[in-house]
């Protein structure tokens, strides 16, 4: 995985709750598009209007805000869908830091494992970063710092945001779980051996031809 | 004297392989659905990363998003058929997970096949590329959906890593009216609790109405647990759940079946166990339920009129309310029934088995679909279908105008093609009714089965306890 340390970048605001997987990426287009362009889609019901072309209101279509890296967004951001395509739809922008209230869970951790970092604010400071990421229409740089936990804003403020120490090594060092997972898979099949006295059900599973 | 714990507290004890920090566990899985659409692609990426499925015996896998659901269907009558389910029968086939293809006596939706063949059973975890995954809970099991990277972590690996989310209980008491579905309890519930009450908590439904209520309807009831945002639903198992499983092809016979029950029936919640959070729900309170919005916690009960953005207290709630009556087109403050529909869907992982069925054909039984309504029945497996028809569903079905299809997610999601046009509305049984979930621009409304069928025969929103049985009218 890739590293995510620091960010300095624009924030757009995106002050609608609710925003699903649905929306960020549309199923009409999972079937064909692939994590490399998935972005060319993300957030479609938004971003277009019925005719094809851009919605002049949607923020990531207006000037200040079309290269924002950071998103400020409405609570239950990402609810709905496991589908990790609204991760790479999103990342495929050039956004690396959603900021909301709430999350969906799974999109939340889909997040992670695309070295896109989440993070939860109270209502009342999202809703403060949406009027100081929309003062000056999006010409203003914000900065994420992993390893501190801290989010900068243009005026200076610093706020310190929650970050587990797994997952905030995980992005300082770009880690593979996977690999990591697999370094100790005599553990797994530790478990396997002594729960396949406890539960033998469970591993002599039958096949139905 | 061991303290008290929950059914959650036990079943993530005992699938601990390591502690990997503060509330973070890796954790064995013991059950891997694959279907075709996340699982498909998700093999791919195995393969490019060069790894190796670690315990294929343990994997299962069916093709059900991408595939047509019309009679005589092959995976090449839906448009991306070929390219996901022949994609999942390929990598299935190369690292031998069992498969449900097309032409496999079992095939379905992946949340109807793992409890109706007993792969998923009380006390296992269960995981799939799918958030819908959190159906299996209601048989016991701690069950849950990942994203694509996670589900290549778990077929590398057969263990995922996961945070411990909180525990919630709710209990809902009380005897059910006449005519209300399970459906009904769960969008009931979605509505009061608000669809993010649940997010970051594994919620344990419990109470007499749990209590006495079908395997199918627990199903159900676990299925939308997720629409309120909730990691995992469950339902302790019981004998209800053993007199379910008991014959299923999967689950254990003989001596083993004795020693898997012996197991099972220790694995629910301690009396004087603490949840985190406790909710209580009145069951004889309960309406059936249609929603009205975009999200299914803008559901309401079917006798009442369309809330207006005044309902609500925060600004937030009457602009998504102001947003969602601009999308499906409806005046506040109108009643819901008697709204004009172009299109039903009887089917998803939610509402496709044979008590579901059953429900709907009582309603259609005897009369007809009304003009220009277009009427899909889509049964979750084959299986489900087989009984069916066994019984005559079916017939019931077509007599009444209704189309009878091959088992698949058909509509709920139309990643098939079948989808619902631009501004058409449809009452779906499925799960969603987000912006476009059905199609761009498709209005849809979640109810149950039986609200769907009524519907369907009347051409308009009805209030199912309206329509008395032929059978009654008759005499
Ligand atoms: S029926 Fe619908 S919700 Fe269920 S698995 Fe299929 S697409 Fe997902």
């Amino acid at each position: 995985m890739e590293k995510l340390q620091q960010l300095q970048g624009v924030a757009a605001p995106l002050p609608r709750a609710n925003i699903d997987t649905d929306i960020i990426t549309p199923m009409a287009r999972l079937n064909t598009a692939s994590k490399h362009n998935m972005h060319e889609y993300t957030f479609e019901p938004l971003r277009f209007l019925a005719d094809g072309s851009e919605n002049p209101d949607f923020v990531l279509n207006k000037p200040g805000y079309r290269g924002a890296s950071i998103l400020i967004a409405g609570r239950n951001f990402g609810c709905g869908s496991s589908r990790e395509t609204a991760v790479w739809g999103i990342r495929g922008l050039g956004i690396r830091c959603v900021i909301a209230e709430s999350f969906g869970d799974i999109f939340f951790n889909n997040c992670f494992q695309n070295s896109v970092l989440p993070i939860r604010l109270p209502a009342e400071t999202v809703a403060e970063l949406m009027v100081e990421a929309g003062a000056d229409q999006g010409n203003m740089q914000f900065q994420v710092d992993v390893a501190s936990r801290t989010l900068t804003t243009p005026s200076g403020r610093v706020i310190t945001f929650d970050l587990t120490p797994d997952r905030q090594a995980a992005l300082l060092e770009g880690l593979d779980e996977i690999a990591q997972t697999l370094k100790d898979d005599a553990d797994t099949t530790a478990f396997q051996d002594r729960d396949r006295t406890a539960r033998p059900w469970i591993h002599e599973l039958g096949r139905i031809e | 004297m061991s303290e008290a714990k929950t059914l959650f507290e036990k079943l993530w004890s005992t699938h601990v392989v390591r502690s990997l920090g503060e509330d973070l566990d890796l954790l064995h899985v013991d059950r891997l659905l694959l279907h075709d659409l996340s699982g498909a692609r998700a093999m791919k990426e195995l393969q490019e990363r060069g790894l190796t499925v670690r315990n294929p015996e343990l994997c299962l896998a069916t093709p059900d998003h991408s595939i047509s659901t019309m009679p005589g269907r092959t995976l090449a009558s839906s448009e991306h058929g070929e390219a996901f389910g022949g994609g999942l029968r390929d990598m299935a086939n190369a690292t031998g997970i069992p498969h449900y293809g097309l032409e496999h006596p079992n095939q379905g939706i992946v949340h109807v096949v793992g409890p109706e063949t007993g792969y998923t059973l009380p006390g296992c975890l269960l995981v799939c590329g799918d958030s819908h995954t959190s159906t299996h809970g209601a048989m016991g099991a701690m069950a849950f959906g990942i994203g694509s990277s996670e589900l290549v972590h778990v077929m590398a690996t057969q263990t995922i890593r996961q945070r411990r989310p909180k525990a919630m209980r709710i209990t809902i008491d009380g005897e059910l009216g006449p005519g209300i579905e399970p459906k009904d309890v769960i969008l009931h519930i979605i509505g009061q609790l608000g669809v993010a009450a649940g997010t970051g908590h594994a919620v344990e439904y419990a109470g007499s109405t749990i209590a006495n209520m079908s395997m199918e309807g627990r199903l159900t009831i676990c299925n939308l647990s997720i629409e309120f945002g909730a990691r995992m639903g469950m339902v302790a198992a019981d004998d209800t759940t053993f007199e379910y499983l008991r014959d299923k092809p999967l689950a254990p016979k003989g001596e083993a079946w004795e020693q898997a029950l012996a197991y099972w029936r220790t694995m629910n919640s301690d009396e004087g166990a603490v949840f985190d959070r406790e909710v209580s729900i009145d069951a004889t309170e309960i309406i059936p339920q249609i929603t009205w919005g975009t999200s299914p916690g803008q559901t309401m009960a079917v006798d009442e009129n369309i809330p207006g953005p005044e309902s609500f207290a925060e600004a937030e709630q009457q602009q998504g309310t102001v947003n969602a009556l601009e999308y499906m087109d409806l005046k506040a403050g109108a009643p819901i029934a008697g709204t004009k529909i172009d299109r039903i869907f009887i089917g998803s992982c939610t509402n496709s088995r044979l008590s579901d069925l059953r429900r709907a054909a009582a309603v259609a039984k005897g009369r007809h679909v009304a003009k220009g309504v277009i009427a899909l029945v889509v049964p979750g497996s084959v299986p489900v279908k087989v009984a069916a028809e066994a019984e005559g569903l079916h017939e019931i079905f077509l007599d009444a105008g209704f189309e009878w299809r091959e088992p698949g997610c058909a509509q709920c999601v139309a990643s098939n093609g079948e989808v619902v046009p631009p501004g058409e509305r449809c009452i779906s049984t499925a799960n969603r009714n987000f912006v476009g979930r059905q199609g761009p621009g498709a209005r849809t409304h979640l109810a149950g089965p039986a609200m769907a069928a009524a519907a369907a025969v009347m051409g308009e929103i009805t209030d199912v306890r309206d329509l008395a049985p032929i059978e009654e009218e008759a005499e």
